[in-house]
């Protein structure tokens, strides 16, 4: 479904993707574990086309995103769920999932997706004349997941979601994760959280400094000694 | 002179405020939603609407144009100017120190005042169409002054149902609270700086159709106007709509008032004091949250 091809990326004269080439297939779950600075988001970022490709190829079912911009990218069924997840926080639960469903094609079926991200997350239907910036942490969340989902997109991008969660927090977004999945969708998730999110995905892709460590299926990586001992803490 | 309640007089001026802060509100409104938009201080704002006051003037009086159309006119001309504005003048500047944006602005009032004059000379006109006044009891109201009063509430009503209810009106609300995540929601601020500046130029072209009514056309009108109007929306809390609206009868009201009992000049100047002592109470202005 996605294909990144030896793709060069970075802010400026600072560069923080080294050639990265991955694939996720349609269905599947696929991380991109990791630790701090390796360059998680910015590969999100540059799928997002929200910072420049500087070399190499991005597609979406085959379709180049090279010279896409940032804001004809969701069109292709690519949602971005953002680091610290960006509502707007003086807009109603609601009014942020309508800009979720901005786009021409998606405002027909805006309704039927909104009763299902309600059914999704009926803690969102009780807030929905709330406005966003008043949550949780955890309600934001599921309030930017859903946000994402209202365009109806092939793809998932999900940047961190346990970041800044308490603890029991952080175990009830994997669960949604998990939901996600079951509904069928394809996810690319990035996460610092690698012990939690290795038990959610299919497959993952260890990067490091801007550049693909090591790639395999998340059991064979959860078992891996040297994710255990530098990334785990086992 | 004495005080009271029951004076038709007073009440007349009153009522006279009213109507007068209807104006002011609509006026304030373009300028408001610019700034509290794009984080810009149209400083020419006022002679966007001169624009709109001569563009309705020739289609009316020299092309024949029937008033409605010619009031479409300008409108639509002023919005053009508003989005021409915004790409030539605010866009290449957008990110960069606000005073330079206050200059430049500045620099395109007098830009625009030296351009009218040259255009159009310093002769006052007037496009001649009288509506005539309505009495109630012993007091007269203008029946133009009642037309700008009701086209202003109306204007503020459907921009706020437009600002709640539909998706680019939504997206003009949420780009004023994170820019950057909009692409991600398939919106390209770029279009919707373009569309807000286009709208608030609608705006100025409205009050246009509104003020030809009401007074003579004239290149330096923005100067009689454009004050007011930016003290309305830096006493309502600059960029909050709802602010200005309120602060727009409050400032209506002292002119009124101030021009009963003393002279008009008089309610200008209380009018200022009132201003001045609120931005060392309330610098943020009325509803402001701003420091």
């Amino acid at each position: 479904m996605l294909t990144l091809d030896n793709v060069t990326a970075g802010y400026g004269t600072f560069q923080a993707l080294f050639g990265v080439s991955l694939e996720v297939n349609a269905g599947e779950a696929v991380a991109v574990i990791g630790p701090n600075g390796a360059g998680k988001t910015s590969l999100l970022r540059v799928i997002s086309k929200v910072i420049p490709l500087n070399g190499g190829h991005i597609a979406m079912e085959g379709q180049s995103l090279d010279t896409v911009s940032a804001h004809r990218v969701i069109e292709l069924g690519v949602a971005h769920v953002p680091e610290h997840r960006r509502l707007f926080p003086r807009l109603t639960v609601e009014e942020n999932l309508r800009m979720g469903a901005y786009i021409k094609g998606a405002r027909g079926r805006f309704e039927e997706r909104l009763d299902f991200v309600y059914e999704l997350f009926p803690r969102m239907k009780e807030r929905r004349h709330q406005l966003a910036g008043t949550m949780s942490g955890g309600e934001q969340q599921m309030c930017a997941i859903g946000r994402g989902l209202m365009s109806g997109p092939k793809l998932l991008l999900l940047d961190e979601p346990s970041a800044g969660l308490a603890p029991v927090i952080v175990q009830q977004v994997f669960d949604l994760v998990r939901r996600i999945r079951q509904e069928g969708y394809t996810v690319l998730i990035v996460e610092q959280n690698i012990q939690q999110v290795l038990k959610v995905v299919d497959r993952a892709y260890l990067l490091e400094v801007g550049r693909i460590k090591m790639s395999g299926a998340s059991r064979d990586l959860l078992e891996n000694d040297e994710v255990r001992r530098a990334y785990i803490g086992l | 002179m004495e005080f009271s309640l029951t004076d038709p007089f007073l009440w007349e001026t009153v009522i006279q405020g009213l109507l007068f802060g209807g104006v002011l509100a609509l006026l304030s409104l373009g300028l408001n939603i610019i700034f509290g938009v794009i984080d810009v201080v149209w400083i020419c704002y006022a002679e966007l609407i001169m624009l709109g006051m001569y563009t309705i003037y020739y289609l009316y009086v020299d092309f024949g144009v029937p008033l409605p159309f010619a009031f479409a006119g300008g409108i639509l001309m002023v919005a053009a100017l508003g989005a021409v504005l915004h790409h030539l003048v605010i866009r290449p500047i957008l990110h960069t120190e606000p005073i330079n944006q206050l200059l430049v602005t500045g620099g395109v009032l007098f830009f625009l005042q030296g351009l009218a004059t040259m255009l159009f000379t310093v002769e006052f006109r007037n496009i001649g169409v009288s509506f005539g006044s309505i009495e109630a009891g012993e007091m007269f109201f203008p029946v133009s002054r009642i037309i700008a009063f009701t086209v202003s509430l109306v204007a503020v009503g459907v921009l706020w149902l437009f600002l709640k209810k539909t998706y680019l009106g939504t997206a003009i609300r949420a780009i004023s609270q994170d820019r950057d995540v909009m692409p991600l929601m398939g919106v390209s601020p770029r279009r919707i700086y373009l569309v807000t500046s286009a709208l608030g130029g609608g705006l100025a072209g409205l009050g246009a159709c509104l003020l030809v009514l009401l007074y003579d056309i004239h290149p330096a009108i923005g100067l009689t106007f454009g004050p007011i109007t930016f003290m309305v929306c830096v006493l309502g809390g600059l960029g909050n709509m709802f602010g200005g609206f309120i602060a727009a009868f409050i400032f209506a009201e002292f002119i009124a008032l101030g021009g009963f009992y003393a002279e008009v000049e008089w309610g200008y100047v209380l009018a200022f004091v009132f201003f001045i002592v609120m931005m060392f109470i309330r610098p943020q202005g009325i509803l402001g949250s701003r420091s």
